[in-house]
Formats: structure tokens, sequence, C-alpha cells
């Protein structure tokens, strides 16, 4: 399983990438290995607001939906177009090509309360 | 004999099990005076000759339906007879939900073929397996909109079917939606006031094709209006009229819904019915209810599936786009029957007769002196006449002859109770029209109507 140590985590299975001010958001490779055969992602448009742990959208595999948790709060700035056309990225890539969406922070310091990589392979393990 | 074995011996060891002496023992938390005791008030048991008489006498009380005029919602069309001799097999009438789906391959076959002759018949790209009724598909079209546009407003017209607009309403109860009723106006939405309500807080509106009424509304300009503003359009429709008239993809609706009970299901004293929706294919993942799907299996040969059930609620619980989880199994195999029976030439000649024989009888109404046709706007099967009476006296006089002389529309508007609503169907010949004229020239102006010409 690939936990890799350049991103945050959130116990409901979202990693966080920061870049300045802009967070990029995806699922890890834990849940996307749980769901099985990603097959759509609902997703928001540009400009929604985004708050830390409300979903922002929802993912479903061939027979399972869950939801999608925003780990910090902000404004979406960019979505994943490739999902739409092809939502087996998300299993393929998840930390890569299947990231979802691109979020302006409105409080970095919301980052700091977030999993590290230890933390959330100390949380899958269980 | 008993379905589970349910012996005393079977009692006794389950007693035991339990730890408890006798069965009376585990109604003991019941208050006595909540229990009946003896032995239920009932008759005696009749033999089975008895029951058979019995019935029979009960069955000699019905009075026949055969002259009736007597539509809003729920129409007389003829129902061929290999309709339920076909739905009656066991292999139909008795499978339940598919809650296996993939091991009811023959389920699914037929809903897939209901679902493609919906959409054949409406346009649209996808239907669903059926919903319980129109009213509930018109619900379930309003809820798609809100949920799809996120905006909270729902808009229909008045002359939508009463009894749709009342299952919208005790549905939305505790919802945070608003319906705003677009008033009548002589017959037809008020399209003025319909134009200066449609704003960005709308969220579809909902019309009928024809309406409740029976007039045909122009659905052009209310579907580009609640376009421009970003909401969706709903068009209720008969499926029989789409035989002839414009279908709702040519409408540009994106969603259909319908009462589907003139598609092969007798009007049982009003149901049960079977709820149409189809809809674009964008809305598909916002679906309601079940949708079945063609695919091929790893040997690469055909079979259905039940699809996008991410949908629904045994997967997505309180989320599910819909808590309506079924389907009207029978009556949609019924439907889908009689569609594939009638086809391309069927549907649109049962369409023709229609509005034929609507049009004969509305004509011979009004050479009738004391009563008129309420407006001149075209129509389908369906019309409304202004009466001398009131409509309540007319329908209770013609029920004493045998005659079903259509809906007093005092029962639903305030002010129309001289007005009877009348549905026409392929099923009503000639004859049967000038019996209604004979009886109401007889009974309510004082004067013979003219001898019919065929």
């Amino acid at each position: 399983m690939n936990i890799p140590g350049d991103v945050r985590y959130t116990k409901e299975h979202e990693w966080v990438r920061v870049n300045g001010d802009v967070a990029e958001i995806g699922i890890t490779d834990y849940a996307q290995g749980e769901l099985g055969d990603v097959v759509f992602v609902e997703l928001p448009e540009s400009g929604d607001a985004v708050k830390q742990m409300e979903a922002f959208g929802t993912i479903e595999a061939v027979k399972a939906v869950s939801e999608l948790f925003s780990p910090i709060d902000g404004t979406v700035e960019e979505i994943n177009g490739l999902i739409e056309e092809d939502a087996g990225v998300v299993n393929r890539d998840p930390y890569g090509d299947g990231w979802m969406i691109k979020v302006k922070m409105s409080d970095a310091s919301q980052i700091d309360s977030l999993l590290t990589a230890d933390q959330y392979k100390e949380l899958v393990e269980e | 004999m008993p379905y589970i074995p349910n012996s005393e011996e079977d009692q006794k060891k389950m007693l035991e099990t339990i730890g408890v002496s006798n069965i009376s023992d585990l109604f003991a938390p019941i208050p006595a005076n909540l229990r009946v005791s003896g032995d239920l008030p009932l008759p005696e048991a009749l033999t089975e000759p008895e029951v058979t008489r019995h019935l029979e006498e009960l069955a000699a009380k019905n009075r026949s339906t055969r002259l009736s005029f007597i539509g809003g919602g729920i129409y007389n069309h003829f129902v061929p007879p290999v309709v339920w001799t076909l739905a009656m097999r066991p292999e139909f009438a008795t499978a339940y939900t598919p809650y296996q789906a993939e091991v009811a391959q023959g389920t699914l076959q037929i809903i897939y073929e209901f679902q493609s002759h919906v959409c054949r018949l409406t346009g649209m790209d996808v239907a669903n397996a059926s919903m319980y009724d129109g009213a509930t598909a018109m619900t379930e079209a309003a809820l798609l909109a809100v949920s799809h546009t996120k905006r909270n407003k729902i808009l229909v017209s008045e002359t939508i079917n009463p009894h749709y607009r009342d299952v919208l309403k005790s549905t939305i109860i505790g919802l945070p939606y608003e319906i705003i009723t677009i008033p009548e106006k002589d017959g037809l939405t008020d399209f003025d006031i319909l134009t200066k309500t449609i704003d960005d807080s709308s969220a579809c509106v909902i019309l009928g094709q024809p309406n409740f009424f029976g007039y045909l509304e122009d659905l052009d300009v209310a579907a580009k209006a609640i376009h421009e503003a970003g909401g969706l359009f709903v068009m209720v429709a008969d499926p029989i009229s789409l035989g002839i008239l414009k279908t709702p993809a040519e409408y540009d609706a994106d969603i259909f819904v319908g009462e589907g009970q003139s598609l092969g299901i007798p009007q049982n004293f009003g149901g049960p019915l079977l709820g149409l929706f189809a809809c674009k294919k964008e809305f598909i993942r916002k679906l309601p209810g079940r949708l079945a799907a063609r695919t091929t299996d790893v040997d690469g040969k055909p079979g259905f599936v039940l699809t996008l059930q991410t949908r629904e609620q045994h997967i997505r619980r309180d989320k599910a786009t819909s808590n309506i989880c079924t389907n009207e199994a029978l009556c949609a195999t019924a439907a889908t029957i009689y569609m594939s029976l009638m086809g391309k030439q069927g549907i649109p000649r049962v369409a023709r007769l229609s509005v034929e024989r609507s049009h004969y009888l509305a004509e011979k109404i009004k050479t009738l002196g004391d009563f008129a046709t309420w407006q001149s706007h075209p129509f389908f099967k369906e019309f409304v006449v202004d009466c001398p009476v009131a409509a309540s006296d007319i329908v209770a006089e013609a029920a004493k002859e045998d005659i079903g002389a259509g809906i007093d529309l005092g029962r639903f508007f305030p002010g129309f109770e001289k007005r009877l609503l009348l549905a026409v169907t392929e099923i009503n010949t000639i004859e049967d029209c000038d019996r209604l004229v004979d009886f109401l020239a007889r009974r309510f102006t004082g004067k013979p109507s003219r001898k019919a010409v065929v």
C-alpha cells in the first residue's frame, strides 16, 4: 500500500498536497483499494465553497458509494476533468492523475490538524 | 395446507426452547382489556359451494361501466385479452422485485424491454423500470429537479391533475422546497404569470400535455423560458397521445412522466396504476427507481443486470436519489405486452380514434342548446362541457342509467360546479356518444337531440 510522505491525510481517507495557498485533494491508495473499480466521481464546480470535514462530492464504485470529505476550508479553483472521462484513473494513480479538486485555502493552519503519513499508516493498519 | 408447518409438537419445542409454558404467556405484557377474549366476531365458515354462491351474488351487484366517459387520468382504453393472458402467466404474476437481480433474467429482460418501449414512445434517452403511478413519478421528477439544480422552487401548473399536485404537496412536507402553483386561465396555464414567475431560483416547471382538462398547451414557450433560466422542464403526458402528438423529446423536455394505465391496464376503480419516468441521459445518476441494462457475461453471452444501483437506498441509504426502490412490475409487464402488440401502427390508431370520437361527442353536445363546450382550444380525448345544472347532478342521474357521465370539476376547482370533464376513447362507439347525448337532451334540456348522423 502506497502512503507517500509529501501529503497529509484525513481519517476519511482523503489526502491533501499543499502548493502555496492551494490544496490539491484526492483519495488514498488504501481507499481506492477498498472501494474497488471506481465508475463515477461527482465533483463540485469551480467557485463552490468547501468546508473542513464536510462532503464535497461522492465517489461511486460498482456496488458501493461514499462521500468525499474536504480536509480544509476554502474555494474550489479547479476540478480534474480527466476523472469525468475515465474514473478508473482514481484506481490507477490515486496520488497523481487521480487528484480530484484544487482548493484555495482560507485557513492554511488547518493543515496542521491533519494526519501525517505515519499517523495515517497507523490508522489503516489497525 | 399451511405454508409453514406449525404443528403442536413444533410449538411445544419452541416454547420449551424459550422457556415459556404456553403461548398465552407471550401476550401477558398486553393489558387484558386490549386483548380479544373468546372467538373473533366472524360469521360461521361456509362450504365451497356456499362461498361460490356468495361471491356470485356480490359480483351481480356490480354495475356495468361499459358506457363510460370517465377519465381524469385513468382511461377506458381497450385492453386486448392477450395482454393479461400473457401477463398472468405465473412466471410474471408471482415474481417479486428481483433482490438477487441477476438470477431473474426473465424479469430483468421484460423491465429492459419496458424501458426501451417507453424511450421509443417518448423519444427520451433513458426510462426507469416504472414507479407507483403518474403522481409519484411527477413528484420524483420535481425531486430530481431540485437536487440537480440545487434550487428550491417547484413551479407546477394548476392545469396539472389535482391528485398529482396533492401527492407532490404531501411528499415535500418538511423539505426545504416551495411549490408555486401557476394559475389556470381559460383552461390553459396562464403563460404571462408563468414567464414572470420563472427566475434563477426555479428548479423546474411542470406542465401537462394534454392538461387535466384535455386541452393542448403551448409547451415550446414554457420549455424555452425555463431553460433560459437554467431550470428543468418536466412534461406530464398521456402515453397514448404520443402516438400522434409531439413527443417530450421534441418539446426538449428534461424529464417525461406520465400515467401508464392507458397501456393495457384496466381502470379497476382507480388502481393499480403504472408510473412512467424517462429523462435525458445527463440526469441518469439522479434517476429514481430501478434501472435494467443489457450487457455481456464473461463468456460474451448477452444478459441483463440492474445497473447504476448506487443511486438506490439499499446502497446509498439516506442519500439515495429516491425512496422508491421497487417498481410496478406486473403492470409494467402488461404495458410492455400492450406496447409491443400495438406497436407503431396501433398506438397512433388508438390515439386517432380517440381524437375522432371525442370530437364527434363535443360537436354533438354543442347542438344541445343548453350545453356548450367550455373552451375551443385543441384537445386530445378529453374536454370540458358547460352544463345548465350542477355537473354532480348529471353524474348522479347518469349513474342510474349505467352511464359514467364524466367527472364533476367542482370537486377540484371552486366555481366549476357546472363543468363536466368528459373522456372519449376508441372503446366508445358513435352509438355510445349518441346515447350520452340523448340522455343529456332527454333529462337536462327538455328537447330530444337530433338523430345521430354516423
